[in-house]
């Protein structure tokens, strides 16, 4: 039972009874369950859980990646089919986990920006590359590098230009700075949040860590064992209200060690 | 079997000018640079970003810096044996008997053909020179001290068939059959989701209370050492930049240790932009903040 | 590097030539390259696997001003003359035509089958594997099993039956040999499509709305490249053997074509007491596939991603 973000306004995206199964007759991993939320425009909404809760799954079946999915999803009162076309590429895009493996080894940045742009058929290329690289806050000396010569920071602002260069209005952003240094974190996030002002865009972030999830997002649901245990908002999870014993544990897991919370630690599979 | 306490102050490990250096094509890369510490029997954490050193100052402790690695020290003492000039073959027994080390990947650390039971009778036996009913009876009773639930059923499983969590129950294991009085572990829990790492440290954090293990705890996580740790060393560009007590890390001096921290997303902190740490040279040049020389 | 300080010019092209901030598309490439030959510098084997190459594709370039004499001028008086005899360096064979020049003639029919060889097995291989791995499903079972068919027969045998019924001759030789190559290049840019196709990077460009050509001829194939083209100069010296044989069966180059491999086969009848007439021809056959196997080697070194840099 999704909460509507905001009563009376239509959502952005509307999520609805999402099941994702994986692998063939015999074997099937049953990844998503029943998973609906809302997310409104100009929302951030995390998606919260530990590895194998299906929280990026729900994400790759939303970007058009994996197409073995139930259930409906909608984009602007849209409903998406299983095979996307260039439209929904050009309003959603998607920023990866991985920094080292998310961008081509043997391309140039300017060619990993370009290409994009040449696929879309815009105009101005060349200056939507360079002022896209200054959105990043990237110079234009980093335009014809390769992935190689950049750090682990510079390569995920390069992830981040790549999604932006189509305009889109909704970011998926999978895990973007769990690769990262704490200190290089706290750059992208800040980028993340600078750029959602700017432009008006809308996110849905997915993520382990429940102080990222806090500090990015509006309203959050935590995902475990493929089901939504519960939605709540972050003024809900920073005041330690959660509903449900597993946000409960989560939360009280991500503040760090203690001896005497280990032991209570249950398993909620 | 605690050997006599060699070192003063009870101190298990100590190491004195410790440098690391990688001889390249493009020159020579310092990894670690003449840096200074001790371990007694206590939760000591190196914490540093990527590149700071830290996983090569716990490497080099066991002298496992491969050519064309080398490491260089005034002093590195365990318990009165002097690490630096030890045969090959006597650190092998020191690496078997006396310091343990476990690594971030548990799956990289088991064999994949081998049952879990077969591998920690193998080294059991290996140990101890026991008979192999022994060692099996054993390897049961060693899942049970890590807390794992139904140890003859994991014992006839293979390494890919047992979740992350459990593999490195089952490392630190193996890791106790010698009964080590040090345990290097290298960002041990950090692929572990966060409740299967609070178990997994409790179960550490248990054998160096009870058994009197030292214990080094590299890691990149801040928060994690503040809250499981006595001690924290925090390195940046191959130094220690502060040495502190745990529980004070929060009233940190060093302006990178302060740095990081603030860099990081709290609970409890109020939305809008993260202070974002700026690097100085001079970091890498002057002495760190050591709270407890005066 | 004091040289470089004496020379500002030179210094200034070095440093143009190792930026880490190209200014465009081109001297990106530029940079990269130059970034490449330092690397295969560092390697002297390799090196002298380059230099073997540029002396064949040199002598067989200036054959006609080089070589002493015709490589088809037959002189039956002085047949069979031993190494060093007056004006035959390498001797005579059995009709009395000099040996070195015919060596020199043949490097040109050498690269020449070489050459045709390189640019199709390759190309085919690596197009019908990166097809089969990157689309999958039926396309890939049915695109493999070919690939097994091809791979289950003898690679010799099978193009001894292909020169059988097109007929003897160089193009046909090279025609088979390619027909019999390919199918190693399709496994091997298979299983580096296999090893790519999950990566990030093709996700994300699949997410920008790419189609599937674009993807495996952009970003894909420019990935199994390298490994194919290390693997295609390792096979050189398999490929200029089995023409070799080829000409050596009498089913390649045919008679009086000074082809390296046919000479060994006519000088067969002579090795007890001529040793020179099929020595000689085997020593460049030897020499060049050495060339190939030791540049294959460095550029495996360069060319593997893995390798780091």
């Amino acid at each position: 039972m999704p909460i509507s973000s905001e009563a009376g306004q239509m959502p952005l995206i509307s999520v609805t009874d999402l099941d994702v199964r994986f692998g063939s007759d015999d074997e099937i991993v049953h990844a998503v369950r029943g998973v609906s939320f809302d997310v409104a425009e100009g929302e951030t909404f995390g998606l919260v859980g530990e590895s194998g809760s299906g929280k990026s799954t729900v994400l790759r079946a939303m970007s058009g990646l994996n197409a073995d999915w139930t259930g409906s999803i909608e984009i602007g009162g849209t409903l998406l089919g299983r095979v996307r076309g260039k439209p929904f590429y050009k309003r959603v895009q998607m920023v990866f986990q991985d920094p080292y493996g998310s961008l081509h080894p043997r391309h140039t940045v300017d060619r990993i920006l370009s290409e994009p742009c040449q696929i879309h058929r815009m105009s101005d290329i060349d200056d939507r590359v360079s002022d896209v690289l200054v959105a990043v806050g990237l110079g234009p000396t980093f335009r014809f590098r390769y992935p190689h010569q950049l750090s682990g920071g510079q390569r995920q602002r390069v992830a981040i230009a790549r999604a932006l260069i189509l305009e889109p209005e909704i970011l998926l952003l999978d895990e973007p700075t769990s690769a990262l240094d704490v200190s290089v974190q706290a750059e992208i996030l800040n980028l993340l949040q600078r750029l959602k002002q700017e432009r008006g865009l809308t996110f849905v972030l997915v993520s382990h860590d429940l102080a990222v999830i806090a500090h990015m997002c509006d309203r959050l649901a935590v995902m475990n064992a493929g089901r939504i245990v519960e939605e709540l908002t972050v003024a809900q999870l920073r005041a330690s209200e959660p509903a449900e014993a597993y946000t409960r544990q989560l939360l009280k897991a991500s503040l760090g060690y203690d001896r005497s919370a280990a032991a209570g630690m249950e398993s909620f599979d | 079997m605690i050997g006599a306490n060699g070192g003063k102050d009870g101190a298990l490990l100590t190491v004195e000018d410790l440098s690391v250096r990688f001889h390249t094509r493009t020159g020579i890369v310092d990894a670690v640079r003449n840096i200074s510490f001790s371990v007694g029997r206590e939760k000591v954490g190196i914490v540093g970003e990527s590149g700071s050193g830290k996983t090569m100052t716990g490497r080099s402790v066991l002298r496992l810096i491969r050519p064309p690695g080398e490491i260089t020290a005034k002093r590195m003492e365990f318990d009165g044996h002097d690490l630096l000039t030890l045969s090959e073959k006597q650190m092998r027994d020191i690496r078997g008997d006396r310091i343990s080390m476990v690594m971030q990947d548990p799956k990289y650390s088991l064999n994949p053909v081998m049952t879990i039971g077969e591998q920690i009778a193998e080294a059991y036996r290996v140990h101890t020179g026991a008979s192999f009913r022994d060692a099996k009876a054993r390897a049961a009773e060693m899942l049970a001290a890590v807390k794992i639930r139904d140890p003859e059923r994991v014992l006839s499983l293979y390494p890919h068939e047992v979740s992350g969590g459990m593999g490195q129950r089952i490392m630190i294991a193996m890791m106790l059959i010698p009964d080590p009085d040090l345990m290097i572990a290298d960002e041990p829990t950090s692929a572990l989701d966060v409740t299967v790492q609070m178990q997994v440290l409790a179960i550490i954090d248990d054998l160096v209370t009870q058994r009197g293990m030292g214990l080094m705890f590299v890691s990149h996580d801040l928060n994690l050492v503040a809250s499981f740790c006595d001690r924290v060393i925090i390195m940046y560009a191959g130094q220690i930049v502060e040495t502190c007590k745990a529980s004070e890390l929060d009233q940190a001096k060093h302006p990178y240790t302060r740095g990081l921290l603030n860099s990081l997303p709290r609970l409890d902190r109020e939305p809008g932009p993260l202070p974002v740490l700026e690097r100085q040279e001079s970091w890498k040049t002057e002495p760190g903040v050591d709270a407890y020389f005066k | 590097m004091t040289a470089d300080t004496l020379n500002p010019a030179k210094a200034g092209l070095r440093a143009w030539l190792t930026t880490d901030t190209p200014a465009s598309r081109g001297h990106a490439r530029v940079v990269q390259a130059y970034l490449g030959w330092l690397s295969l510098t560092r390697n002297p084997l390799a090196l002298l696997g380059l230099a073997i190459l540029v002396v064949l594709i040199a002598v067989s370039a200036l054959a006609p001003w080089i070589a002493p004499h015709d490589p088809l001028a037959q002189e039956l008086t002085n047949r069979l003359q031993p190494p060093g005899s007056p004006g035959h360096l390498f001797g005579t064979d059995e009709l009395g035509r000099d040996i070195l020049s015919r060596i020199i003639h043949g490097a040109s029919i050498t690269l020449y089958i070489v050459t045709l060889v390189a640019v199709t097995a390759p190309v085919v291989g690596l197009v019908i594997g990166s097809l089969a791995g990157y689309i999958g499903g039926w396309t890939d079972t049915v695109l493999m099993r070919l690939t097994d068919i091809f791979l289950a027969f003898p690679r010799l045998v099978l193009a001894l039956a292909f020169v059988a019924a097109l007929g003897p001759g160089i193009e046909n030789a090279v025609l088979a040999i390619a027909i019999t190559s390919w199918p190693p290049y399709a496994r091997l840019a298979r299983a580096e499509t296999l090893t790519v196709r999950h990566q990030d990077y093709i996700s994300a460009i699949r997410l920008q709305g790419a189609s599937a050509t674009r993807i495996i001829t952009g970003h894909v194939m420019p990935l199994c490249l390298s490994s194919v083209i290390v693997r295609v100069t390792l096979d050189m010296a398999g490929i200029i053997l089995t023409a070799a044989g080829l000409g050596f069966l009498g089913l390649g180059a045919q008679p009086p074509i000074p082809e390296w491999g046919a000479m060994i086969s006519s000088g067969r009848k002579f090795l007890l007491d001529q040793w020179w007439v099929a020595t000689m021809p085997g020593l460049a056959i030897f020499i060049v596939s050495l060339g190939f196997n030791l540049l294959g080697d460095g550029l495996r070194d360069i060319l593997d991603p893995r390798s780091g840099q």
